[in-house]
């Protein structure tokens, strides 16, 4: 786990030179589910695991950890958020095996998620599905239609990670809807749900060991902009891009980390 | 045709990708479906967003779902689901939706689908089909079952008239070759104009065509059509559905392309609900004008 942290602190400068040189935001948010990311795609998911990105706003740190396994190039991310590109701001579709579905428009990953687990079981199919959901998409009704749907069918295992950074677009989570995300809720749908810390790389590595059978949730909390000074926990970094000097600045606070 | 669409899909029951999903709706009608799918019949509930990309993801998968709802839960509830994450990925997620146009009548304008296939069709890879006879729905299903994309299947109520013989099912059929002028129907609607027309003098009978499958193009109109309105210069379009994105509309649009449009045009189509009260489809047909009466008087003119 050791060396798993060294490449994702590669990954989390990669990933901040990425938006830097595209002029772009979302980078909080991207920041808070990257290490989840690096630790399914480096030590958990097999060929015939799917992954489905639910928050589709993180389609960057989805980006840099498929380059992190040779997946991208240095010059396919040159292309992010350009012209004539593949990988344009929120996930594109028939782009790469390892994204399946386009996604952005929040409340539609769960759901596609639970299709591929129920198709996987309906045809005898091995592998099992993780899908990656922020935590203001528990506002969306459809992704309660999809755990009402979970709970109460037979599915191929599943797992879901919510990427519990407390902020969305326009303000703090619980300041917008006052939904207290706890474990209580989704046990109540007769789910099995755990908290872990979303950042502890051997924490997220122990709850993908448990992955082998029926559905697991884990609140996984987050710090939107983690590891950068002045983006943690601050809202205006859910659309902000980097001036010259913030970027630097971030480059050099994950340097001495 | 919900029963035929039922009796087709048990007969094709054995294809091990053919899973059917329902919002909670086939009593009395899906039971003999529901029995011969087993695990692969999914009444997915009160949740037609999630139905509907829990069949996109079950496309993914390699298989090939059905979504059953009346109409405006297929179409309209769900619309971004069907637009991202089956129509973006050209999956083979087959929408079918109950009761095209008015055909829910007295159960309220909830319940109508004006505006489904103009819908629908704005989005990318779909294909729609509206049957116009019972006989379609048997030919339509089987085209589905083996469309690579997604697609539309709008079902109504067969209104095919006693002792007519129909040519063989094709996407543009002639129905009557009156020296009238040139009426397209689309749907059941083609049934009511035939029992009303197929009586008038030839001068005044329309040459009437139907057609089945949407989008329309320059390539798909039939030569017969374009010599038709060459002679009639005079075009009508019948469909139970609003004029925008109706095939009065697509059909005007190709013809225009094309350099074709006839001298005179007319539309009757889906208005809405003109005196805001409710009914039955029949009632709902005369307030728009697509009844027997109303299409006769313009005939006759």
């Amino acid at each position: 786990m050791e060396k798993l942290k060294q490449v994702i602190k590669t990954a989390r400068k990669r990933l901040l030179e990425m938006h830097f040189n595209s002029g772009v935001g979302h980078i909080g948010g991207n920041l808070s589910a990257l290490d989840i990311l690096m630790v399914l795609f480096h030590t958990v998911l097999e060929a015939k695991d799917t992954f489905i990105l639910s928050k589709g706003h993180a389609a960057g740190a989805l980006y840099i950890t498929l380059w992190s396994i040779g997946r991208l190039k240095d010059e396919d991310l040159l292309q992010f958020h350009k012209d004539d590109t593949k990988l344009s701001g929120h996930l594109a579709p028939d782009f790469l095996p390892e994204i399946p579905f386009a996604t952005g428009s929040l409340g539609h990953g769960l759901s596609l998620a639970a299709g591929i687990a129920l198709g996987k079981a309906l045809q005898k199919q091995p592998g099992r599905v993780f899908c990656l959901l922020s935590d203001g998409e528990l506002q969306e009704g459809s992704t309660w239609e999809a755990l009402i749907f979970i709970a109460h069918r037979v599915l191929a295992p599943l797992t879901l990670f919510i990427d519990v950074n407390g902020l969305q677009g326009f303000g703090k989570t619980q300041e917008i809807t006052g939904l207290q995300l706890t474990v209580e809720k989704f046990r109540e749908f007769g789910l099995a749900a755990e908290e872990i810390d979303g950042h502890d790389v051997n924490a997220i590595a122990a709850a993908c060991k448990r992955s082998n059978s029926g559905t697991k949730i884990y609140l996984a909390h987050t710090c939107k902009g983690y590891g950068i000074s002045f983006m943690e926990n601050k809202m205006e970094w859910h659309y902000l891009s980097m001036t010259e000097e913030q970027y630097r600045q971030a480059l050099k606070e994950l340097e001495s980390a | 045709m919900r029963n035929i669409l039922c009796q087709t899909l048990v007969e094709n029951a054995s294809d091990p990708k053919l899973v059917f999903l329902t919002g909670d709706l086939g009593f009395m009608a899906l039971e003999p479906l529901r029995d011969a799918l087993g695990e692969r019949f999914i009444n997915a509930g009160l949740a037609e967003q999630n139905m509907v990309s829990v069949a996109a993801g079950l496309a993914g998968t390699g298989l090939r779902p059905w979504v059953y709802s009346i109409a405006p839960f297929v179409y309209a509830r769900p619309y971004e689901h069907i637009r991202n994450d089956i129509c973006l990925h050209h999956l083979p997620v087959m929408l079918v939706g109950n009761g095209g146009g008015y055909a829910y009548g007295s159960m309220g304008a909830t319940h109508h689908a004006l505006e489904d296939y103009g819908a629908l069709l704005c989005l990318q890879n779909m294909k729609v089909y509206v049957p116009a006879f019972a006989t379609d729905v048997p030919i339509i299903v089987c085209q589905l079952m083996r469309q690579s994309g997604p697609g539309y299947l709008r079902l109504g109520r067969c209104e095919l008239p006693k002792g007519v013989e129909l040519p063989e099912y094709a996407a543009w059929r002639r129905l009557l070759r009156g020296k009238g002028p040139t009426m397209v129907a689309a749907g059941p609607l083609a049934g009511a104009i035939l029992s009303v027309t197929a009586t008038l003098p030839q001068e005044q009978q329309p040459d009437l065509w139907v057609v089945t499958e949407l989008p329309l193009s320059a390539e798909s109109i039939p030569e017969g059509l374009l010599s038709s309105l060459r002679s009639s210069q005079r075009l009508i379009v019948v469909e139970e559905h609003v004029s925008n994105g109706g095939v009065g509309q697509m059909l005007c649009y190709c013809l225009a392309l094309m350099g074709r449009m006839p001298t005179v045009f007319s539309h009757r189509c889906a208005v809405g609900y003109v005196s805001a009260r409710y009914g039955s489809q029949k009632f709902h047909r005369k307030e728009c004008g697509l009844d027997a009466d109303s299409i006769l008087k313009e005939l006759c003119q």
